[in-house]
């Protein structure tokens, strides 16, 4: 299959209220690519992830979502963000379910397969990020960086066409950083369609396609990993890589 | 006659008078959480109307006298020939849902509303993640306070006395009355209560360290 257009966003606009948070917003991500969103907090990197999968809905603008334009009105947005998986910086967990019921959770009750096939899919997923022993323990019971592979898995579950990640290891501790950012890179090298916003540089550099700079709601500059980290084009990239490399 | 003698000579009847209070309380409460669920939902529906709808119940319930509630059941609504069993489980479920509506919504908004999205970008639709993810996490919140409301529930029975019912407080004022010794038998009765709150509590303890298995 030649690489086609999974989301285009055309002019996408967003306000809180009177604070003004995405401005004419352009990006298109393409199938199996990995987009890294960085900028300083309050640049609007979350909320557009979060637009992206109607979590916040959008004032005005287009957000074409695998050659369909996705209306907040008239759309069917639960289908659209059954094909849309996220991963949450606080995990946003069960709590009341074990790490297998957790990652069950969806394809059970949202796509109603049957349980056999959903279980053995599940524990395969558990294995896939190195928790097959943890799935029948509570997610109280697990570190930062489990509890975000069970995040992970339970978003694989719906067999997502793209994956979302809003600031995956910023609430982790330093030394779980590394088991969360191995499991994305084992997940984009399989060709999955990523969206990351992160303040982990070094991944970025590594495994992104293409990295995303915003500065007050809007899109400064795109450009490959290297290029944008090494030879800014803007002032205000090279002022915001230099506060944070 | 001591206290022991006039306790073993009179159970038969106090323990009928438990067993009515017992059911008292367990269908009205039943109901209670129903008709409280009910106007949680109403609260948190963000829907004006709805939302005065169960300000406006929870007003009238907190304002006026469960004594006073129970009477309209049995002595006011005659047209609708309620029997005393029925008014006094209506007036306490009526009236314990207006504090058990109060304890949901409370619960119900104190789960992260990370929970809510998370569900939410799975694909779910509100009602699915609200009876999936939330609920269950805001009832095992609210056991504790509810458990309270039981209790109250139990002693609140006690009013069925007014309109004539044999249920505890009643056995124990009609010995009282006909023996002029009402001492013996209000701490007869006293003792009666304690052993189904402590019945009660006890219970509630078992729910609640069942659902909390998880942490």
């Amino acid at each position: 299959m030649s690489k086609s257009y999974m989301i285009k966003v055309e002019k996408l606009n967003k306000s809180f209220g009177d604070l003004h948070v995405l401005k004419d917003i352009d990006i298109t991500v393409k199938e199996s690519d990995v987009v890294c969103l960085i900028g300083a907090s309050g640049s609007g990197k979350s909320t557009l992830l979060r637009c992206l999968n109607f979590l916040e809905l959008k004032d005005s603008g287009n957000i074409i979502f695998e050659g369909e334009k996705v209306e907040n009105e008239t759309h069917d947005l639960n289908k659209v963000r059954e094909k849309v998986g996220m991963v949450f910086q606080h995990f946003h967990l069960f709590p009341h379910m074990t790490v297998l019921e957790n990652v069950m959770e969806a394809p059970l009750h949202v796509k109603k397969l049957p349980k056999d096939q959903v279980k053995k899919d599940a524990q395969d997923l558990l294995k896939k990020v190195g928790l097959s022993d943890k799935e029948n323990v509570y997610p109280s019971k697990l570190s930062g960086g489990q509890k975000q592979r069970v995040a992970i898995a339970r978003a694989l579950a719906m067999k997502p066409d793209i994956m979302l990640f809003d600031e995956p290891t910023s609430a982790l501790d330093p030394e779980l950083v590394g088991e969360v950012l191995s499991t994305m890179k084992e997940l984009a090298l399989e060709g999955m369609t990523m969206v990351v916003v992160t303040h982990e540089m070094g991944f970025a550099r590594e495994v992104a396609d293409w990295a995303v700079y915003m500065h007050d709601g809007r899109i400064v500059e795109v450009g490959h990993p290297e290029d944008l980290f090494n030879n800014p084009k803007e002032q205000r990239t090279k002022n915001f890589l230099d506060s944070v490399l | 006659m001591d206290l022991f003698t006039k306790f073993m000579d009179t159970y038969p009847v106090f323990l009928k008078g438990m067993l009515l209070t017992f059911q008292l309380t367990i269908v009205s409460v039943f109901i209670a959480i129903f008709i409280g669920l009910f106007f949680a939902f109403l609260k948190i529906s963000k829907v004006k109307v709805l939302e005065w709808i169960a300000d406006i119940y929870i007003f009238l319930v907190r304002g006026t006298p469960l004594v006073v509630q129970i009477f309209i059941f049995y002595f006011g609504l005659t047209a609708l020939d309620i029997s005393q069993f029925w008014s006094v489980v209506l007036g306490l479920a009526f009236h314990n849902g207006a504090y058990i509506a109060e304890i949901f919504r409370g619960s119900i908004q104190s789960i992260d509303k990370g929970q809510m999205e998370a569900g939410r970008s799975l694909g779910m639709t509100a009602g699915l993640a609200m009876r999936r993810i939330i609920l269950p996490q805001a009832f095992r919140r609210a056991m504790p306070p509810l458990g309270n409301q039981f209790i109250i529930a139990l002693k609140d029975s006690s009013l069925a006395s007014f309109i004539g019912m044999y249920e505890l407080f009643n056995v124990a004022t009609t010995y009282g009355s006909n023996e002029y010794d009402y001492m013996s038998y209000l701490l007869i009765v006293a003792v009666y209560y304690l052993v189904l709150v402590l019945i009660f509590s006890i219970l509630v303890n078992v729910i609640e360290k069942r659902m909390a298995s998880s942490d």
